[in-house]
């Protein structure tokens, strides 16, 4: 089977598709900002969520492979969503109020994940997760997370608790300073079961399809709370499951890397700063052996930016133990490539990652070897094939 | 019936208001919006965000003046009101 890598970059949305070489091609929304680009596996339709800069937020999808895109469903918060955060400089505050209750608008569409036939699931700042059931003719805010006691209960029907655990999420690409869902993974032994990760909140599972939702946070440490072991308030920057053994969960967190062997029931931290493995945002795990997983680093969160000005990706092969570097073919000198959350993924043999630089690399051999496809993209925010 | 011209901007994503400006019976600018969501299906949420307040990043002029009303849109129109709906200028 032919692959076809879809890019979603700060300008427009790219297919890249091999034919001798791989290359790529402009395939819609010339000019838009493109948070992430998915291909449903059951319907062959192609999602896209934008950031327009003056007029929001917005679903976009193409039942013709890329040919032709159209605005979908929209994605809209309901009437009476609100959420708890922390007041903004300035802002005035009553004795005693920790966090403002505002009405919930849509900031930010971000991730976009496919459960079985006609689900479509889709992660938003600020912190929803919303759910179509009929092929994205219908999205709907998943309640029980929304309502969740770690962000202040019911604020729907009640002024709730008025303290959330959930933080703002300055690293959120555009800046936008409320929870972000940004990860959704399936698992695909059984579409009931959901995990969730919220920069700033942590993990969630579900096992009734949505229905009910519990901390999945143990083990996990930070180093920026007061309580390193606090049950709320991690940072991950994205998980992925195995797709062959999903009880095995990776997680790039702001804190080092993470991996669960228990379906995220408990957290392991396998960084090893001394082999460049520690920071970044991305993670892949292989597709067959839920203990190979692929990252690529940065120094810090201080200071955002390849290792020593070489880009490499680093591989594991037994859970974390230790690290390989593989460099061969990705740039060694002056690269100053950040990799966001979603632009690193894998695919059989294949992985491809983009940069903020608009270079966008690929290994057909296991990350061996890379080649550089391009360099002159647009800052690239997501990278998937299908 | 007011007078509605919208950037060329958003024209690309609604051909139905290629030949703005379009006359339409409206006694506010929210009625106005409205009325222009129904020729054109999206574009409510396009200038305005879910609880009906104009995005941060649009402007509404009537009659070369910006509106007033951010929250509610409740700026009335007469029959002889111009409206212009643009992108602001942001970004430098």
């Amino acid at each position: 089977m032919t692959k076809r890598i879809l890019i979603g970059t700060r300008k427009g949305t790219f297919i890249v598709e091999k034919n001798g070489m791989w290359k790529p091609r402009l395939a819609g929304h010339a000019g838009v900002g493109v948070n992430f680009v998915a291909a449903d596996p059951h319907s062959g339709t192609l999602w896209a969520a934008l950031g327009h800069g003056h007029w929001g937020a917005k679903m976009s999808r193409s039942d013709d492979a890329g040919a032709t895109w159209a605005d979908a469903a929209q994605v809209k918060y309901p009437e009476g969503a609100r959420y708890l955060s922390p007041p903004d400089p300035g802002e005035e505050t009553v004795e005693g109020e920790r966090h403002k209750l505002r009405p919930a608008t849509l900031l930010k569409l971000w991730a976009i994940a496919f459960g079985g036939p006609g689900q479509v699931y889709v992660g938003t700042i600020p912190g929803g997760l919303f759910a179509s059931q009929d092929n994205g003719e219908s999205f709907e805010l998943n309640r029980p997370l929304w309502n969740h006691d770690s962000r202040g209960g019911d604020l729907f029907e009640t002024e709730g608790s008025g303290i959330t655990h959930w933080f703002g999420t300055p690293a959120s690409e555009g800046g936008e300073f409320a929870a972000g869902l940004h990860s959704i993974e399936v698992d695909p032994r059984d579409p009931l079961r959901i995990l969730v990760a919220i920069s700033s909140a942590g993990v969630l599972e579900s096992s009734d399809g949505g229905q009910s939702w519990r901390s999945r946070n143990k083990g996990m440490t930070n180093d920026y709370l007061p309580n390193a072991e606090a049950e709320w308030g991690h940072d991950p920057h994205f998980i992925q499951m195995c797709r062959a053994e999903p009880d095995h969960v990776w997680q790039q967190n702001h804190c080092g890397v993470f991996y669960s062997s228990d379906g995220a029931a408990s957290w392991k931290k396998v960084s090893h700063p001394d082999q460049g493995v520690h920071f970044g945002f991305p993670i892949a795990v292989d597709e067959t052996n839920g203990r190979c997983a692929y990252v690529v680093p940065g120094v810090s969160d201080a200071k955002r930016m390849a290792i020593d000005g070489g880009l490499f990706v680093a591989r594991t092969e037994d859970g974390g133990e230790t690290w390989q570097q593989l460099r061969r073919g990705l740039p060694q000198e002056v690269a100053f490539d950040v990799i966001y959350r979603h632009a690193l993924h894998i695919s059989g043999d294949c992985l491809a990652f983009g940069s903020t630089t608009g270079n966008l690399y690929l290994s057909e051999d296991r990350g061996e070897s890379w080649q550089t496809v391009t360099s002159t993209l647009p800052p690239i925010y997501s990278v998937r094939f299908g | 019936m007011a007078q509605v011209e919208v950037t060329r901007h958003l024209k690309e994503y609604f051909p139905q208001l290629a030949a703005t400006p379009l006359s339409l019976p409206a006694a506010s600018v929210a009625e106005l919006v409205q009325a222009l969501e129904a020729d054109a299906p999206g574009f409510a949420f396009y200038v305005c965000d879910e609880l009906g307040r104009l995005r941060q990043h649009v402007n509404v002029f009537v009659d070369d003046e910006m509106i007033v009303d951010r929250q509610r849109l409740s700026d009335r129109l007469s029959t002889e009101s111009r409206v212009f709906i643009a992108q602001a200028l942001s970004g430098g």
